[in-house]
């Protein structure tokens, strides 16, 4: 079956009142950088490339609006233009996933996508001002709005953010933006292990030095410091005051290493790779017991409440013997099956809602976003 | 005389009262139900006070399981449910019907646990916003929304309302601090949505209930982020002769990547009666930005260099930096007493749309035009980083016919955000008081998928009946609940 390429919202809202009409499975590919292998062979991919563009970027307001196919990269680089930046880093998934394509705003917001600046900034969430969307039936909807404060009735763009498509296929999303750190400097302290780093991120998360990342990967943990020179200076001075000197990575060297811990390159390749949120004071436990148990090759980020495992034992189960006790949460990015979510009130709520948003069960069916 | 109309309450309901009252004394235990009309009476409204009606019954509950107790018994009853915090809505959000059930979580005001190493606190809902920050702040954390209200209004309430204050500019609102929460559905089963993960779920019911105004169930714990609180603080205070240029000034500094934890903004109107008020040394100017910056003194010396020259570029009446705190303080007095100082000469009616930053000069002149057609004056104080703009408009209360004026008035204000790009409230949520022009901002269809939110939550429609969604759109289910 030929892919769906709408060029105007009007032609994807159309499109999707067909194939509601007629049940037709649709595959919400957006830029196409992630492999979306869970729905049944027959759906038709819907890829949002031909609606892109930026409809509004006002940076004295911090705001931008821009299609759902609009590139990253584009918005990245008018943003730069202006030393803005947006602040949640979404991670690229080409590397570990090892597909092609170009990831798009949508995309990123579709995947709730939040890079290591997460400890600080907080996730595309916490940036997410507005959508507009073409729900299950091909209404046109839109929720929020492009300005900072807003509670005017339900929030349902935060719903549809992290829904990976299955609430409806964003044709618009609204973000703020923020300034963009005119330094950023990275402490490397190597020769630590997991239980170690943890503890430098803990500590070092509760100064008020803002710490725009905090990532430990091949026994070297890293923390990121952001800012005016006049305040990078100061925050550098402090925390090598309180835990010691470190090696210093500056300008193209420490944004490629945040580059690559966000795109997790060091996982790259094929096999079972999962993502796993914890607290940080449970990260070490969960790295040490997946370790002993699987042989599984683990990094952490976000101050060790991110923690990536990659290894060829890391099935469902072992994985969720691993995380289970502590709370956790895991996601199979690559190479593995997701356990199915518990049945309970929480997942009969999600269920009725994309009953409501999607009658039919034509949007991304059979994906399990719990 | 008012003009937001309410629902007739159900007259089968008001006539089974004592049985309703008896189930709920039942089933919890002595001094949880107040019925007595003389006590109800203490409910009638919230801090919109034009509009009052006791309720049928209120339920003070200790405990989440208390909570579903008394929910299990209104939903076995089909009676409506008002969930009550500290009563500080500004938008009638707690405005009880005469043949609903209020259930506070004012008794549940506990702080459950503080972890610093993961960064959150656990709170019963009924805690007040200010009490978190004061159970942290001794090991230097601090929680980041700040309502005007956060020295009264609850956590409850914060979520319910997802709340914002002077601050959110740098820190965001409710929904940015808000991990978790444990909810009580409208049938009395309870759910834990989040938690301490930063990692969160791929449907995000959290994110849905976090303003959803009580429409959705009943939260009685939270689980909070908590932030190092910052190193120092200091305000500079600018002058300015126009609007416009004022507003140029906030475009300039947000644009010059300093971005100040709060830009606050009052007119001469507000400054007049705020100085009378406060002498707090105000020029007397047609707009006046407070501006601060945090962290250590280098920085905050950098900071305040670069809004200087952004602000002496303007060519401002007056440019005035803090060098002490106790100057700090004299800047700020004025500005957190511009609420009570209205007050003090004035009725008044507080409104909260957004703007687009770009379109606040616009929005003032345009109010300034309305106020002149309606023959209400307006005094603006609002934060003017974000856009949220608080005009107030002043009438007189007892004076016949007033009071529909000031409504048509804020109506046209409203119109008038949503016209700009913006939206019909900020902070304070929409209620009763917005509840009519929701049209205004959403299609038919917007709207509907959103009631289709609440039917999956709450099928029979009880939960804080009449707010959010206007009346007459709402109709059909409300009657089809009965």
């Amino acid at each position: 079956m030929t892919a769906l390429a709408p060029t105007t919202e009007a032609e994807l809202a159309e499109a999707v009142r067909a194939a509601h009409a007629a049940r037709t499975p649709l595959r919400i590919a957006g830029g196409g950088t992630r492999s979306l292998a869970t729905e049944g062979g027959n759906a038709r991919a819907v890829g949002l490339a031909g609606l892109a563009g930026v409809r509004l970027y006002e940076p004295g307001a911090l705001t931008l609006v821009a299609a759902a196919g609009t590139p990253v990269a584009e918005i990245e680089a008018l943003l730069a233009a202006e030393g803005q930046a947006l602040a949640f880093e979404p991670m690229d998934h080409r590397a570990a996933l090892g597909t092609t394509g170009a990831p798009t705003i949508g995309g990123a917001v579709a995947t709730n996508a939040s890079g290591p600046r997460r400890v600080l900034a907080g996730a595309c969430r916490d940036h997410l001002l507005g959508v507009r969307f073409v729900d299950g039936r091909g209404q046109v909807l839109k929720s929020g709005g492009r300005v900072m404060k807003n509670v005017t009735g339900l929030d349902l763009g935060k719903l549809l953010c992290g829904a990976r498509g299955t609430l409806g296929i964003l044709t618009e999303v609204a973000l703020k933006v923020l300034p963009a750190a005119k330094v950023s400097i990275t402490l490397a302290y190597s020769d630590r292990s997991e239980a170690a780093a943890v503890a430098l991120f803990c500590a070092a998360l509760r100064t008020p030095y803002e710490i725009a990342g905090a990532a430990w990967r091949d026994g070297v943990a890293y923390l990121r410091i952001e800012g005016s020179a006049v305040q990078a200076e100061h925050r550098l001075t402090q925390l090598r005051a309180r835990f010691g000197a470190a090696e210093m990575l500056e300008g193209g060297a420490s944004a490629e290493l945040w580059r690559d811990l966000r795109d997790v390159k060091h996982f790259a390749g094929t096999g079972p790779l999962w993502r796993i949120g914890v607290r940080p004071t449970d990260a070490a436990g969960v790295a040490a017991a997946l370790r002993e148990r699987t042989g599984a090759r683990v990094s952490l980020d976000w101050g060790g409440a991110l923690l990536w495992a990659a290894g060829d034992g890391l099935t469902a189960a072992a994985v969720q013997g691993a995380v289970g006790p502590v709370g956790g949460r895991a996601t199979a990015v690559r190479g593995a099956e997701p356990a199915a979510p518990a049945a309970d009130r929480r997942t009969a709520l999600i269920a009725g809602l994309r009953a409501r948003f999607d009658p039919a069960g034509i949007l991304n069916p059979g994906l399990v976003v719990d | 005389m008012s003009t937001i109309a309410m629902p007739a309450p159900d007259a089968a309901l008001l006539a089974r009262k004592a049985t309703i009252v008896r189930a709920l004394t039942e089933a919890l235990p002595g001094g949880t139900v107040i019925s007595d009309p003389a006590e109800t009476r203490v409910y009638e409204c919230d801090a919109l006070t034009a509009y009052r009606c006791p309720p049928l019954a209120v339920v003070l509950p200790r405990s989440t399981e208390e909570v579903a107790a008394a929910l299990r018994v209104c939903h076995a009853h089909g009676v409506p449910v008002v969930p009550r915090g500290a009563g500080t809505s500004l938008a009638g959000g707690a405005l009880p019907t005469a043949d609903s059930v209020i259930i506070g979580v004012a008794r549940m005001n506990a702080v459950l646990e503080a972890d610093f190493d993961n960064r959150f606190v656990r709170v019963e809902t009924g805690a007040t916003n200010l009490s978190v920050t004061g159970a942290i702040a001794d090991d230097g954390f601090f929680y980041a929304p700040d309502p005007s209200s956060q020295l009264a209004c609850t956590i409850a309430g914060n979520i319910a309302m997802n709340s914002g204050g002077a601050h959110c500019l740098r820190y965001g609102v409710t929904a940015n601090n808000l991990l978790g929460v444990r909810l009580v559905t409208i049938d009395g089963e309870i759910v834990e949505l989040g938690g301490p993960l930063l990692e969160g779920p791929g449907i995000d019911l959290l994110a849905v209930l976090c303003g959803s105004e009580g429409q959705l169930g009943i939260v009685t714990e939270a689980t909070l982020r908590i932030i190092p609180a910052p190193e120092g603080a200091r305000p500079a205070l600018i002058g300015f002769d126009s609007a416009e240029v004022a507003g140029e000034c906030v475009a300039g500094i947000i644009r010059s990547g300093v971005l100040p934890v709060a830009i606050e903004y009052m007119d001469r109107t507000c400054l007049r009666v705020v100085e009378a008020y406060a002498h707090a040394g105000y020029p007397d100017c047609e707009a006046l930005l407070i501006v601060e910056v945090e962290g250590s003194e280098p920085e905050i010396a950098d900071e305040l260099a670069t809004v200087e020259a952004i602000a002496r570029a303007l060519d401002p009446v007056e440019f005035r930096l803090s060098t002490s705190a106790a100057e700090s303080a004299l800047i700020w007095k004025g500005r957190k007493s511009a609420f009570g100082a209205m007050g003090q000469i004035n009725d008044y009616m507080c409104l909260d749309g957004t703007v687009p930053v770009s379109a606040l000069p616009y929005t003032l002149r345009r109010i300034g035009e309305f106020s002149a057609e309606h023959g209400l004056g307006v005094a603006n104080v609002f934060h003017a980083g974000d856009g949220n703009m608080h005009p107030l408009i002043l009438f007189d209360a007892n004076a016949p016919g007033d009071l529909e004026r000031a409504e048509a008035f804020g109506a046209d204000i409203l119109r008038l955000c949503v016209e700009v790009g913006g939206c019909l409230t900020g902070e304070h949520g929409v209620g009763i008081e917005k509840r009519d022009l929701m049209g205004e901002q959403f299609g038919a269809a917007d709207l509907e998928m959103q009631m289709q939110v609440k039917d999956v939550f709450d099928p029979g429609w009880l939960l804080n009946p009449a707010k959010v969604f206007p009346l007459a759109t709402s109709a059909a289910r409300r009657e089809a609940a009965r």
